[in-house]
């Protein structure tokens, strides 16, 4: 079969190669793109994203990306949002306030407590919703099938998302206060660390969402 | 669980090729400094940092094409540092793949610089890289490798480099740098108290409980070391190993 087509959304900021070779690595022929035709023929879609929220949502804007954002997520194909790009998913942020977000998920990114240490740059725990502890959930969300019940990602960020439904969030990790680590609302998954730098464990994912992805091309 | 130990094996690189590195078995070539990285990701390294020491600056672009390679087939982050001098040679290491770029000299005699890359790609990207000596009363700056002296107090310097933009500070005791004694944690703790992003300690390091110590001693957040590793001394696991047994919290 054929690799899955996956589009790296690329709206000129930061560095998207190393979620594109991560995303090739577990089997995806993965495209950095703002070509709409690609973004609309894609069998998955991924939205990276690092710095600022108000900046990013600036150059998505420009790009043209926010109604193909929106199309895609309408559509109910595989959408990842990833750091900065699961946070553009929010209605708003507190690091940049009067801009809106894509409001795919209602609710605010907010700073983490300045009783830790900001940014929260290492590597943590996931507790996964359903999976081990059975806390939460009926069952672990599928993006974390095969995975071991705790598995580490790396993460770097001073904001988190605050989704206005809880039960949205399928994993966080424990930085001294709760974080949200990684959301699911219908065929949108996003999370907060960088799978593209997590290892084996980041793969890991990658590849549950390449499967996904794979589902559609078939 | 809160603060998770990360421990970084540095690799110095001069004309893309590792200038210490030890023949693992199975290592095809140990001069690669790709091959070398993706052992020590193998090995559980949490992140790695690549520091150029070419002198001339043609060869740098060859480090731009050794970090495309890393991109291949690194999953970890990387950090890249040694002869950056403004936002373009920043700019082509991080579109080549790189997730951080050290500053050092250049950013000492023209701060600006901090902001600038900080500006353009978030303070994430953008690591200080301090090399301190002790002096009477407190720790002085040096550049060019330790050869040069400031005249600037490291706490100072650290505390500016963080308000610019700095995202994390990587510091190095040349009173340690290759003695083998252990890290300066007096250094590390006068840092960690006045900065409130993560601190990389280096310089030192003999043996695996020197890095247990950075953390508890020190405070640091990070841990760097080149030649126990290189030279096939210890591996990361071990480290790991070694920390996690003086109640260190670490990825294993």
């Amino acid at each position: 079969m054929t690799a899955p087509l996956v589009a790296v959304l690329d709206y000129g900021i930061g560095n998207l190669r190393s979620a594109q070779k991560a995303l090739q690595k577990v089997g995806a022929d993965a495209r950095l793109t703002s070509d709409p035709a690609v973004i609309r023929d894609a069998h998955a879609a991924v939205l990276p994203g690092v710095g600022n929220f108000g900046a990013c949502m600036s150059a998505v804007r420009t790009a043209g990306l926010e109604d193909l954002v929106h199309e895609r997520i309408g559509g109910g194909l595989p959408f990842m949002g990833i750091c900065v790009g699961m946070q553009m998913l929010f209605t708003e942020s507190e690091e940049s306030p009067g801009v809106t977000g894509l409001d795919v998920v209602s609710g605010v990114v907010r700073y983490l407590p300045s009783s830790v240490k900001r940014p929260q740059m290492q590597w943590n725990r996931l507790r996964v919703k359903g999976g081990g502890d059975g806390v939460g959930l009926a069952s672990a969300d599928p993006m974390f099938a095969s995975l071991p019940p705790e598995p580490w990602m790396y993460f770097v960020h001073s904001l988190h998302g605050v989704p206005s439904d809880r039960s949205s969030i399928v994993a966080t990790v424990d930085y001294g206060c709760e974080v949200t680590a990684a959301i699911r609302v219908g065929n949108v998954f996003a999370v907060q660390f960088h799978p593209e730098k997590s290892a084996a464990d980041g793969l890991g994912l990658l590849r549950n969402f390449v499967d996904a992805a794979r589902l559609v091309a078939a | 669980m809160t603060r998770v130990a990360r421990v970084i094996p540095c690799l110095d690189v001069t004309d893309g090729r590792v200038v210490k590195g030890v023949n693992f078995v199975g290592l095809r070539d140990a001069g690669d400094p790709v091959e070398l990285a993706t052992r020590y990701d193998a090995e559980g390294a949490d992140e790695v940092v690549f520091l150029d020491i070419t002198a001339s600056s043609d060869q740098r672009v060859t480090m731009v094409e050794v970090v495309s390679r890393a991109a291949e087939q690194l999953f970890i982050p990387l950090t890249v540092g040694g002869g950056i001098r403004d936002t373009d040679s920043a700019r082509a290491l991080l579109r080549a793949g790189a997730d951080k770029v050290s500053v050092n000299t250049a950013a000492v005699q023209r701060p600006e610089l901090i902001s600038d890359i900080a500006g353009d790609f978030g303070n994430q990207c953008v690591v200080c890289a301090i090399d301190a000596k002790r002096v009477d009363n407190g720790y002085e700056v040096f550049v060019h490798g330790g050869r040069t002296a400031t005249g600037m107090d490291a706490r100072a310097w650290a505390e500016r480099a963080v308000a610019l933009g700095a995202g994390e500070i990587l510091l190095t005791s040349m009173d340690r740098d290759g003695t083998r004694e252990g890290f300066d944690t007096g250094l590390i703790r006068a840092i960690v108290d006045v900065v409130g992003v993560p601190v990389i300690a280096s310089g030192g390091v003999g043996s695996l409980e020197h890095l247990a110590l950075g953390v508890l001693d020190g405070g640091a957040d990070a841990v760097l070391a080149a030649s126990i590793f290189h030279f096939g001394e210890f591996t990361v696991a071990q480290a790991k190993d070694a920390m996690a047994a003086r109640g260190v919290v670490v990825r294993r």
